[in-house]
């Protein structure tokens, strides 16, 4: 009788990327209610007072990663690889979050800026994906977010971002056509 | 100078819509009861402001100006009958309001997406192994499946296309040390401090034949008592003391001495 908890825990130490359920059932031929017992176990330790890394579930995969409290001591290691972005580009990426698939022009109406560049930024931080094309005059590029953008901020799915203030509004003035064609797949 | 305040004003405010929104803010307002005279004032006065620090006001912060000296004009003029059947409903004050809103909502949301946690800022993963490491990995493991664009190409290119760093040069030294070279860098290891281990006054050394220079350097200095050095137990580390000439860096005097030296030597 293995210690399925320990050898998840090894596995998922030794990895350099989250690793999905599937992935997981392969490396260990179990069915998914025993893994999963043993991954919220192994979550729950990792939640206990003392714990330097806690068990996350990012991009529909389980990875392995220091706690935010510790990022000082990371750092301390010089593999500074920072995630710095500036206040526009977290607000397009907050819009092109909430809002996808999204295209410039609608970006920029909400921001009442030129946006180019920053889009342009965001997909080199591959925080950002083409989606597509829309189905409109000119045939813009439409905008998503990236499996990355979920790793970057510790997601699980889109579903997991918190949820926007609602306000009262009789129409929305620019509410989007969502006639897209998408190209390449969905969410890669 | 200018050039700096060019730098503040134009992070603070990344739009008209954001100034907007931070101008009704600081007023207090509700932006469903906006009082467009006030903030049509503060608006065109920031934008004075802007221009006479040479700021090259932005043509999309003149035409929200446009949008509110328009929207402030219909509020003095009586509404004539003719306008208000021609608008067809879209109040244009409306739309502003509309459109502040749900800035607002977005800029609210990029401040919470600005606290979560975020990797390589506050969480931290295994790093990835090294790239032959990784080219080794996927042939075994060529069943999953990821969607790739176009952009992962150009993104790959890119990264083929990096200048390379220049390949290192060796530098091979001349290696013309001696004596008073070996005093020299001794000095500069033990310039201003109390007590150096003994280790310590070779780190500058690269090759053997420094090391042994340096070392005769350092008999050189005992002999002239400009060094101690002392051991507190057999076997264990040995510490040098320079003199309170060295500490003090009176170089002159010794090079001086070593001269002298070098010169009887002769």
């Amino acid at each position: 009788m293995i210690d399925l908890k320990a050898c998840v825990e090894a596995v998922l130490f030794s990895s350099d990327s989250a690793l999905s359920m599937a992935k997981l059932e392969q490396i260990f031929e179990v069915d998914t209610q025993e893994l999963r017992l043993a991954l919220q176990q192994l979550q729950h330790e990792c939640q206990q007072e003392g714990r330097g890394v806690v068990l996350q579930e990012v991009a529909g995969g389980f990875q392995l990663r220091t706690r935010p409290e510790y990022a000082h001591w990371i750092m301390q290691l010089k593999r500074t690889r920072h995630m710095n972005l500036s206040r526009a580009a977290t607000e397009t990426l907050a819009i092109i979050a909430y809002r996808q698939p999204v295209t410039r022009a609608e970006i920029e109406a909400l921001r009442s800026v030129d946006s180019g560049g920053i889009v342009r930024t965001l997909l080199e931080k591959d925080l950002v994906r083409v989606a597509g094309k829309k189905d409109a005059p000119g045939r813009p590029l439409i905008y998503a977010t990236s499996t990355r953008f979920l790793e970057v901020f510790g997601l699980n799915s889109l579903e997991d971002l918190p949820s926007l203030r609602d306000f009262k509004t009789d129409e929305l003035e620019f509410e989007l056509e969502m006639n897209f064609e998408p190209e390449g797949g969905g969410q890669r | 100078m200018v050039e700096s305040a060019y730098a503040i004003k134009i992070s603070q405010f990344e739009g008209p819509l954001d100034l907007l929104l931070h101008l009704v803010q600081k007023n207090e307002m509700d932006i469903q009861d906006i009082q467009i005279a006030t903030i049509t004032a503060q608006y065109l006065e920031h934008l004075k402001h802007m221009q006479a620090q040479n700021i090259d006001v932005a043509s999309d912060f003149l035409l929200m100006a446009a949008t509110l000296l328009y929207l402030k004009s219909r509020t003095l003029l009586p509404v004539s009958r003719v306008e208000t059947e021609q608008d067809e409903g879209v109040d244009p004050e409306e739309e502003l309001k509309q459109r502040l809103l749900e800035y607002q909502r977005y800029k609210e949301g990029a401040q919470k997406l600005e606290e979560f946690p975020r990797l390589f800022r506050d969480v931290f993963p295994r790093p990835p192994l090294a790239q032959d490491d990784i080219d080794l990995a996927v042939s075994s493991d060529a069943q999953t499946q990821i969607d790739i664009s176009v952009y992962d190409l150009v993104r790959a290119f890119s990264a083929v296309m990096r200048p390379k760093p220049e390949p290192p040069v060796h530098r091979v030294n001349g290696g013309v040390i001696n004596v008073s070279l070996g005093v020299r860098l001794l000095l500069q290891q033990l310039h201003g401090k109390e007590r150096v281990s003994f280790q310590r006054c070779f780190t500058a050394a690269t090759t053997r034949l420094e090391v042994v220079v340096q070392f005769v350097a350092m008999l050189e200095l005992i002999r002239l008592q400009l060094l101690n050095f002392e051991q507190h137990s057999p076997g264990g580390m040995v510490y040098m003391y320079p003199s309170e000439r060295i500490r003090k860096g009176s170089y002159a005097d010794i090079e001086h001495m070593l001269d002298l030296k070098e010169r009887l030597d002769d």
